[in-house]
C-alpha cells in the first residue's frame, strides 16, 4: 500500500491541495469506488486517488454523464462512492444527477463540482450551488484542504443518513491551494451488497410524486440539523455593528483582512441552516453577503428575512474574490499601497507546445484559407495568430453538431472551407452523437478528429483511444475508424498531420467533397512521447532569405530577431521537422533519422 | 517564531520548475514550524503561458493568495515575468530575478516587442537583484537546477534556517539528483 508520507515534524499534518484532500478524506471514508472524467479545475482528485490510495477502484470515464451514471449503480450495490468533474461537466452529468436525488444514496455518493470563478481554464463561470439547489442535493462548500478532507468525510455519512447524493462544491482556488490537513486512517465501510427496491429506484411518475414528497421532508429535515452541525457556524467578533455573511475561499479573505468582524461561516449551502441564520441576523446591526460569484446566499436569505443586507451591489459578480476586493468591500479606503506601477508588457497567452501534432494540421487548415467550428482541447489554441483557424467553441462535442447548423442555415457553399475540428478524447465524450446526427440528417461537411493519443489539456489522461486504465493497466484499444464508418460514414482516412504535403492534399479533397467524411489526424501528443536522442533543427543563416515562413508555424522554439529566426536548441523537439518542411530554401536542417 | 505573515510570489513560465520551488519553499517553512498556504492554477496555462505560485506562510495563514503591495519578495524564474508581477511588491519587498528570458509567441508572431526590462526596473526604482542562474546552473553541468539556485539566492531574505532548506530540498528533489541540487542551492545562497 502506498500512501503520502507523513510529515513527522508536524504531528501527522500533510501539505495537500484541495484535490488531494479530497482523495485523502474518500479514502478515509472508506469510499470503494470511483469514476470520473478529467476536467480542470478537478482533474488531479482522481489521479491522486489512483497514485496513492489503491483501496478506492477508480477508473475515467467516457463522459460525465457516464461517470455519475455508473457511480449510482456502484451505490445501488451498496458500495460508497465518488465522481469528480468540473463545473461544466454537471452540465453533461445533469439528467443521471436530477433523478438521483429522488433516487437517494444505498452507498454514501459524493459528487464533486469544481467550479473555475475566474476562468482560469473554462469557458464560462457558472457557480454550480444554484445547480446543486435545483437537483435539491445536499451541498457543501470547503474553505481550504483540510476542510475539502472533512467534508467528503461528513458528506458522505450526511449521504447515507439523509438518503441524498451530496454534492461538494469546490472551486479552482480551494482546489490548487495547499494547506495543512490533519488526517486520519482508513475506516472500512463493508459493502451493503444490492437489493432490489423497485419502488425506490424506478421513477414512474406514480413512484417519482412519493419520491419528491421525501425530497422536501429531507431538505426540512437537514436544515434543522444544518443549525446544530459543526458545518456551519458563528464567530462573534468585537465589532457587531457589521456582520459578514461568507462561504468557501470568500471566508479566508474575509478572516485575513477584517479579523474582528463577526462573521457566519456557511459550510452546508443547500439546505441552509435558517434557524442559525435567524440568529446571526438578530446579533449584528447590518449584513455584507461575501461570496464569490452568484448571489446565491445572498438573494434566499434576503428573500426569506427580507433583510436589507448588501452584497453583490458592491462584490461582482463576475471573476474571483481575492484579498484586495474584500478589503474594498469591507473596508473602503484601506486599500494596500502599490508602489510599482504596471508596465504595459507583451502578454504570454499558453501555446501548442513545441513538436505538438495538431501544428501541422492548424499551419495546413490556415495556408489553404480554411477553418474550423472547434471543441475544448488544446487544440483550442488553433484560433490564435498565426494560424486564426478555429472560430467558434460552445461546449465537448459542439464542434460537430456546429457544423452540422451552419450546413442547414447556409448551405455548403455558404460556410466553405469549415471543418469541425475534435480530438479523440472529446469526440469519444460527446462528439460521436454529433456525428450520427450528420449521418442520419443527409449532412455533408468534414469531420477533423485530432488523436493525439491522450486527454492533452488536463495534463495527460488516458483514455479509451490510449490503451491504457486510469491505474495503467491495459485496456482495449477503442478503433476510431470503424468507429466513425458504423456511425455511416462512408469516406474515412487517417493521415500523420506532420506530413505537410499529405495533409495539404487531404483538406483539398475533401473541401471538394460533396459527402459526409472524417479525417483522423494521428501523431501521438508531445507529453507521451519523448524520443530518446536529441536532436535540434539547425539555421544556415547564409541560406535563409528571411521570408518568414517558419514564423507562421507559431512554434514557440522560434523567434524573430535582427530580421531572422532563431531557433532554441532548448525547446526544439526532437522528432518535428515542421520548419525544415516549409522553409522554401533548405535553409533550416535537422537529423530525423530513427526518430519517427 | 515571527509575528508576521511572509508573502512570497514565484512566477515565470510553464516548464521552468515554478512548482517545484514553492514545493521546497513550502517543505522548509513547515520544518520551520509555520503554518502554511500556497496557490496556484493549472490547467490552459500550462502550455507555455505565465505561471505563478503564491506562497504564505507565518504563525496562522488565512487567504491562500498574495494581496497587491504586500509581497515581501518575488521569485522571478523569467526576467519579463518578475516585472509583471511589481505591482505585488510591498514598498520594502525585494525583486530576484532570474537573468533569463523567453520570448512569448506574441512577440515571436511580431504582435509585440520584448522589452529592456533591465532599463525597466531601474525606471520604476524597482528593488531587485538579478541573478545568473542559468549560468551557474550550466557550470554544474545540469540545467534542471535553476530553479534550487534561485531557491539559494532567496533563502537569506527569509526567517528559515539554512538546514530546513537543505532538508525541504532532500524531501522534494529525487535522490539521484541530490548532490546536484545541494550544490545548487549553496551557490545561490552565496550570490
Amino acid at each position: 500500500m502506498k500512501k503520502k508520507k507523513l510529515n513527522a515534524v508536524t504531528e501527522g499534518a500533510l501539505l495537500l491541495s484541495g484535490n488531494e484532500a479530497v482523495a485523502r478524506g474518500a479514502w478515509e471514508a472508506g469510499v470503494h469506488f470511483a469514476s470520473a472524467y478529467p476536467g480542470t479545475p478537478s482533474t488531479e482528485i482522481l489521479e491522486a486517488v489512483a497514485e496513492d490510495y489503491p483501496e478506492i477502484d477508480a477508473q475515467w470515464a467516457p463522459n460525465e454523464k457516464v461517470g455519475m451514471e455508473v457511480i449510482a449503480g456502484a451505490s445501488f450495490g451498496g458500495a460508497r462512492v465518488l465522481t469528480a468533474m468540473k463545473h461544466v461537466g454537471l452540465n453533461v452529468a445533469a439528467d443521471p444527477l436530477f433523478t438521483l436525488s429522488y433516487i437517494g444514496a444505498t452507498g454514501g455518493i459524493l459528487i464533486v463540482s469544481a467550479d473555475d470563478p475566474g476562468m482560469h481554464s473554462s469557458q464560462n463561470e457558472q457557480d454550480n450551488r444554484l445547480m446543486g439547489r435545483a437537483a435539491k442535493v445536499v451541498i457543501l462548500e470547503p474553505s481550504d484542504s483540510q476542510e475539502a478532507r472533512d467534508m467528503v468525510i461528513e458528506g458522505l455519512r450526511i449521504s447515507e443518513d439523509f438518503d441524498t447524493p451530496v454534492l461538494l462544491r469546490m472551486t479552482t482556488r480551494i482546489c490548487h491551494s495547499k494547506s495543512m490537513v490533519k488526517v486520519g486512517p482508513r475506516i472500512e465501510v463493508p459493502v451493503k451488497g444490492y437489493k432490489a427496491d423497485i419502488a425506490k429506484r424506478v421513477p414512474i411518475p406514480m413512484n417519482a410524486r412519493k419520491m419528491h414528497s421525501r425530497v422536501v421532508k429531507r431538505l426540512e429535515d437537514l436544515s434543522a440539523w444544518g443549525s446544530e452541525s459543526d458545518l456551519n457556524w458563528i464567530e462573534e467578533g468585537a465589532d457587531k455593528t457589521l456582520g459578514v455573511i461568507t462561504s468557501g475561499i470568500s471566508y479566508q479573505y474575509v478572516k485575513e483582512v477584517s479579523p474582528k468582524t463577526s462573521v457566519l461561516k456557511i459550510g452546508m449551502s443547500n439546505p441552509l441552516p435558517w434557524n442559525l441564520i435567524e440568529k446571526f441576523l438578530g446579533m449584528v446591526d447590518r449584513v455584507i453577503f461575501v461570496e464569490e460569484g452568484e448571489p446565491y446566499l445572498e438573494e434566499r436569505i434576503r428573500a426569506k428575512f427580507l433583510n436589507p443586507a448588501i452584497g453583490k451591489d458592491i462584490i461582482s459578480c463576475e471573476g474571483e474574490l481575492n484579498p484586495e476586493l474584500v478589503r474594498k468591500a469591507l473596508h473602503p479606503g484601506t486599500t494596500k499601497a502599490v508602489t510599482w506601477y504596471p508596465v504595459e508588457l507583451p502578454a504570454r497567452p499558453p501555446a501548442m507546445c513545441p513538436g505538438c501534432p495538431h501544428r501541422g494540421a492548424f499551419y495546413c487548415l490556415s495556408k489553404l484559407k480554411g477553418s474550423s467550428t472547434g471543441d475544448i482541447g488544446c487544440y483550442t489554441l488553433g484560433m490564435m495568430p498565426p494560424h486564426n483557424a478555429l472560430e467558434t467553441t460552445v461546449c465537448m462535442g459542439a464542434s460537430i453538431g456546429v457544423l452540422s447548423g451552419i450546413e442547414k442555415a447556409v448551405g455548403r457553399e455558404g460556410y466553405g472551407k469549415l471543418v469541425a475540428a475534435i480530438g479523440e478524447s472529446t469526440f469519444v465524450h460527446s462528439g460521436v452523437t454529433g456525428l450520427i446526427d450528420m449521418v442520419y440528417n443527409g449532412n455533408t461537411g468534414t469531420v477533423m478528429i485530432m488523436d493525439n493519443s491522450l486527454t492533452a489539456m488536463t495534463g495527460g489522461q488516458q483514455n479509451p483511444t490510449t490503451g491504457k486504465r486510469l491505474n495503467g493497466q491495459p485496456a482495449p484499444v477503442l478503433d476510431i475508424e470503424q468507429l466513425c464508418r458504423a456511425c455511416g460514414v462512408k469516406h474515412v482516412r487517417v493521415i500523420d498531420p506532420h506530413d505537410l504535403i499529405e495533409m495539404e492534399k487531404v483538406f483539398k479533397e475533401e473541401f471538394e467533397r460533396d459527402e459526409l467524411s472524417v479525417i483522423i489526424t494521428r501523431r501521438p501528443c508531445v507529453m507521451a512521447y519523448r524520443p530518446a536522442r536529441k536532436s535540434v533543427a539547425i539555421l544556415d543563416p547564409d541560406k535563409c532569405i528571411s521570408c518568414k515562413m517558419c514564423m507562421k508555424l507559431g512554434c514557440p522554439a522560434i523567434s524573430w530577431e535582427d530580421d531572422k529566426p532563431v531557433i532554441s536548441g532548448m525547446l526544439c523537439w526532437p522528432n518535428c521537422d515542421l520548419c525544415v518542411q516549409v522553409c522554401p530554401v533548405d535553409a533550416i536542417s535537422k537529423d530525423m533519422e530513427g526518430l519517427e | 517564531m515571527i509575528d508576521k505573515t511572509f508573502n512570497v510570489v514565484i512566477c515565470g513560465t510553464g516548464g521552468q520548475g515554478i512548482l517545484l520551488a514553492s514545493e521546497v519553499l513550502c517543505a522548509a517553512a513547515m520544518l520551520q514550524g509555520y503554518d502554511v498556504k500556497k496557490s496556484e492554477v493549472h490547467g490552459m496555462a500550462q502550455r507555455g503561458g505565465s505561471v505563478s505560485s503564491h506562497v504564505r506562510f507565518g504563525k496562522k495563514v488565512f487567504s491562500p493568495l498574495v494581496e497587491k503591495g504586500a509581497a515581501d519578495l518575488i521569485l522571478a524564474m523569467e526576467k519579463m515575468e518578475g516585472l509583471r508581477w511589481a505591482p505585488f511588491l510591498a514598498p520594502d519587498g525585494k525583486l530576484v530575478s532570474c537573468n533569463l528570458s523567453i520570448s512569448p509567441m506574441t512577440v515571436n508572431t511580431g504582435a509585440a516587442e520584448y522589452p529592456d526590462v533591465e532599463a525597466l526596473i531601474e525606471e520604476q526604482g524597482v528593488p531587485c537583484s538579478i541573478v545568473p542562474a542559468f549560468e551557474i546552473a550550466k557550470e554544474l553541468g545540469n540545467l534542471r537546477v535553476v530553479n534550487v539556485v534561485l531557491i539559494g539566492a532567496i533563502s537569506p531574505h527569509l526567517p528559515i534556517d539554512e538546514e530546513n532548506w537543505k532538508k525541504a530540498i532532500e524531501e522534494r528533489v529525487p535522490h539521484k539528483a541530490l548532490e546536484v541540487n545541494i550544490e545548487a542551492f549553496r551557490r545561490g545562497r552565496q550570490l
